[in-house]
């Protein structure tokens, strides 16, 4: 076993795992973070997706023994602390961007990071990015919509 | 305030934005792990199977031979020489496709239980497996199962007298056989469950990933030969389904059989690699049509031949006759067929079973005879919609050639809309400018009915042991005036909780927050069906009016006691029991019915609770699709550059939740048309077990989908409304290829298969010049 000492969403924590485990595993099993979804451990769906040091990563394809020192962040860190959707949360549901929701905390943080990227959003990049993650619901449109209003609402949209 | 025909947010959302939903793999979390092994071949004889030398505490290796007593999964139909095949839940003897289950392994973590497995001894005599329908069909082929000779499980044909007269008689005949790949309905999240024994009770509780948690319930005691009431079946959030999480498949009962033997909690997460090539397939399919077709392009007589490939098992409840069946019934679709033959069988092969997926046959049925209309135009010089215009049902009610009763929808009409928007004319300019730079377009059509919201009546006659159809919905107001509605169907993505408590609020005169809505646990929920066929908003939302309504009137009986009039003077709005100038809140009057009972007890008894049941004989939605694609010559890529759906699926609940029902479906239906397949190697090993194989698509591939509803309200069923959770996967196959083929006809080449991946675009059209 090996000790890994880390924050998520801003808390320390410090476990001690095998070096197999992968983050994903670690984040669900050991620090109680469920909202992390596995959809299919070899880095396709990216329903597992966190940021990690500020990028956005498969977890499923990151051990959990690599968190060392990192900051991560997941779906559980996005809410207010009592439970108030944010803008990109709030713009998922007002654009019903969720049906089974599985896939939809690796669509919240990759786009999580997107919008934090300094250059902003356009319509090519929007596609480009979150092409990155499988959906098998919602056939992807309204996905993108409550990205894009999200981005205005932010004012990191650009038009094409 | 009207709440029908509202786009309501869905109260599901918020728990699942926050990463705080409650899937199976999260309540997994702690228990004894559960693996399986899987068989490495598609057929063979079992000779041996043990564990490893040294198992560490905590481990234990479960196999057919310990599971001795349990009964074998045997679903049932009487008719069309069905063939009863067995599964048993883990194999002694012999095994029938790559991937099915032989034993269980437990331990504390999965990853031991996977090492575990590593380690197991498992000899097995290989034998000459079927796979394919050529391979099946051979005179003289092995046996899949000895009880299906000639390795059909079942078949059903259907030829009225003088239909052979009627086809030669026909002025065109026209041909097309095609095949349809084999696909998974690849839910996100794949199966799972977690079987935990409550020491205090003697009960189980199974925690699934499931859309039928009443049948799984009833299936596995049958099974176990355990008391029924001592299971409670919970289907929590589900990752979706697609018709793969109805079938009941060998791992639930292992998982139960493990709590109850060994007194503990036991939880299997199915991987990735499982889900693709253990869990049900299905659209495996080849059929060969024939149309006669008199002078003016009127279909006069249509003949099918349909095989579908059916796998190594028959999935319990739908059998493996639900796509063969279904494909035989419907095949005539929205158009007029005055002469109808068909044969359908299904074939047994050593792969994977197969369950309904999203459309089950309709997607493969649309394929054929849009393509065929499409042929037949051809060879008419007719338009493509002209000549689906003479062929479509437009006085109603109809009956088909099957003697389904088609109820009032606008077939036309949607045709006639998607023809409007599209501006064919300018089109057809684009396309003519496009070839002569070496581009190529297609435009493709899809019209299609989809049968709906049936009930047991329709069931009943496909002669199945278990008969699906009704719903029921319990509904009580509690002493706060909140109400709960308990339904037997079960959710798993569809956004039930919103419109059902949409439809009840309108009846109650409630807002819909008042309204909770209670599934997937059957220990809280009646005995019911689940969500499947397009069904649960037609049926369960029937359910749930009857029920409300009941109990709107039993608030009126009250109000009016307490109000001194009628209860025809009552009216129940905004929270409110209103007469005339009189009115009380209706949360009042539910706390004086539950505490305050002497006042109100002989009008309305003990209670503000009702039942309301529902079992509809079904109905027809209907749509037109339309594709335009560009088909890139040299490699084969095509781009899907305008999406239109036409549809019209009754009254709407929620327009909304109704889009994303069929921006979803159609999603699916274009990766079925373009992108996935489950393919097998010759000896029958899966060859796509990754979904960097399956290639489903991501948002890339999948181009905006417009929507225009047309609302022809169903009288034939009680919300008015029709059901719509297929549709999009039905259309989208026929459209697309159909836009394909006519970007192709330069090349005179003709698609007749899905999907239509590069590689077969450029196989078809490779060595031969486009025409000028």
């Amino acid at each position: 076993m090996t000790e890994v000492r880390f924050t998520v969403n801003g808390t320390a924590q410090c476990v001690e795992v095998e070096p197999r485990l992968t983050l994903a595993d670690m984040l669900r099993e050991e620090c109680g973070l469920t909202g992390t979804h596995l959809g299919c451990e070899h880095g396709v769906c990216g329903a597992c997706t966190v940021l990690m040091d500020g990028l956005p990563v498969r977890s499923c394809l990151v051990f959990g023994v690599q968190a060392e020192g990192a900051e991560i962040r997941t779906v559980e860190g996005l809410a207010a602390a009592d439970g108030t959707l944010n803008v990109l949360q709030r713009a998922f549901q007002a654009q019903h961007g969720l049906q089974c929701g599985f896939c939809t905390p690796g669509f919240l943080m990759l786009a999580t990071w997107l919008l934090e990227q300094k250059e902003g959003v356009d319509e090519a990049r929007l596609r480009e990015v979150l092409a990155s993650n499988l959906c098998r619901c919602t056939g992807y449109q309204n996905i993108l919509a409550a990205v894009r209003v999200a981005a205005q609402e932010i004012r990191v949209w650009r038009e094409g | 305030m009207n709440w029908v025909g509202r786009r309501l947010p869905r109260s599901e959302d918020p728990p699942l934005l926050r990463g705080e939903g409650r899937y199976v793999p999260d309540i997994a979390i702690g228990a004894r792990a559960v693996r399986f092994l899987r068989s490495p071949v598609a057929a063979g004889r079992i000779l041996a199977l043990r564990p490893p030398a040294e198992m560490p505490p905590g481990c234990l290796f479960v196999t057919g031979a310990d599971m001795a007593g349990v009964q074998p999964i045997k679903p049932g139909l009487r008719r069309f020489n069905y063939r009863a095949v067995e599964q048993p839940v883990l194999p002694t003897e012999r095994v029938h496709f790559v991937g099915q289950a032989i034993a269980a392994m437990v331990a504390p973590s999965a990853a031991l239980a996977e090492d575990l497995l590593e380690t197991c001894e498992l000899d097995i005599a290989a034998e000459d497996p079927v796979v394919g329908f050529d391979a099946a069909l051979t005179p003289g082929a092995p046996l899949v199962h000895p009880i299906a000779p000639g390795n059909v499980a079942v078949e059903g044909e259907l030829r009225p007298e003088g239909f052979a007269e009627t086809l030669a008689a026909a002025a065109h005949v026209v041909e097309f056989a095609f095949r349809s790949g084999r696909q998974s309905a690849m839910p996100l999240e794949g199966r799972g469950g977690v079987a935990e024994y409550d020491r205090a009770t003697g009960r189980i509780r199974l925690s699934a990933s499931a859309q039928m948690p009443h049948q799984l319930r009833t299936g596995i005691a049958q099974l176990l030969g355990m008391p029924e009431a001592d299971l409670q079946v919970i289907a929590p959030d589900v990752g979706g389904g697609f018709g793969q999480k109805i079938a009941l498949l060998p791992e639930y009962p292992v998982l139960v059989w493990l709590a109850r033997k060994h007194r503990g909690r036991f939880a299997w997460v199915e991987d990735r690699n499982e889900n693709l090539i253990a869990s049900a397939h299905s659209r495996d399919q080849r059929h060969a049509l024939r149309a006669g077709f008199d002078a003016e392009g009127r279909l006069l007589a249509l003949e099918a031949d349909i095989l579908a490939d059916v796998g190594a098992f028959s999935v319990f409840p739908t059998t493996c006759a639900v796509e063969p069946l279904m494909a035989l019934a419907e095949y005539p679709g929205p158009y007029k067929v005055p002469a109808y033959a068909v044969r359908a069988r299904g074939v047994l092969t050593h792969t994977c079973p197969m369950a309904p997926y999203r459309g089950v046959s309709r997607p493969v049925i649309t394929f054929g005879i849009e393509r065929l209309m499409d042929r037949a135009a051809a060879v008419l010089g007719l338009a493509p919609d002209e000549i689906r215009r003479r062929n479509l049902h437009d006085a109603f009610p109809a009956r088909s050639a099957t003697g389904m009763v088609l109820d009032e929808a606008s077939y036309i009409e949607a045709l006639d809309e998607a023809m409007r928007i599209l501006d064919v004319p300018a089109f057809r300019a684009r396309q003519e400018a496009a070839r002569a730079e070496g581009r190529y377009l297609g435009l493709g059509l899809s019209v299609f009915n989809e049968r709906t919201g049936y009930g047991t009546p329709a069931f009943a006659a496909r002669s199945m042991d278990v008969v699906p159809g009704y719903e029921v919905v319990d509904i009580a107001m509690l002493p706060s005036g909140e109400v709960e509605a308990r339904i037997g169907s079960s959710p798993h993505g569809q956004g039930l909780r919103t419109t059902l408590s949409q439809i009840i609020a309108d009846r109650l005169g409630l807002d819909p927050g008042a309204i909770r809505i209670i599934h997937g646990d059957t220990d809280r929920t009646p005995y019911g069906w689940g969500s499947f066929a397009s069904r649960s908003l037609v049926i369960g939302g029937g359910a749930c009016q009857v029920a409300a309504d009941r109990l709107a009137d039993k608030l009126r009986r009250g109000a009016a006691r307490l109000l001194q009039c009628e209860p025809s003077e009552v009216a129940l709005r905004d929270g409110q029991a209103v007469a005339g100038a009189a009115s009380m809140p209706i949360a009042e009057l539910a706390r004086l019915a539950h505490q305050r009972s002497e006042l109100l007890s002989d009008a309305i008894g003990f209670n503000l609770a009702e039942t309301g049941q529902y079992d509809p004989g079904g109905t027809f939605s209907n749509a037109c699709h339309a594709a335009i694609v560009e088909v890139e010559a040299e490699t084969g890529h095509v781009r899907v550059e305008r999406y239109l759906v036409v549809e019209d699926a009754g009254r709407i609940i929620n327009p909304m939740i109704a889009d994303g029902q069929v921006q979803g479906g159609v999603a699916q239906g274009i990766a079925n048309a373009l992108f996935e397949e489950v393919i097998y190697a010759p000896d029958g090993t899966p060859l796509t077990g990754t979904l960097a194989d399956y290639t489903p698509p991501t948002c890339a591939e999948i181009p905006e989908i417009e929507i225009h509803h047309l609302e022809t309200i169903s009288e034939a069923t009680i919300t008015g409304a029709k059901g719509l959770g297929e549709g999009g996967s039905i259309g989208a196959p026929a459209a697309i290829v159909n836009a394909i083929s006519d970007a192709l006809s330069p090349f005179g080449v003709d698609v007749a298969e899905f999907p239509a991946t590069p590689p077969r675009i450029r196989a078809l059209i490779r060595g031969r010049a486009p025409r000028a």
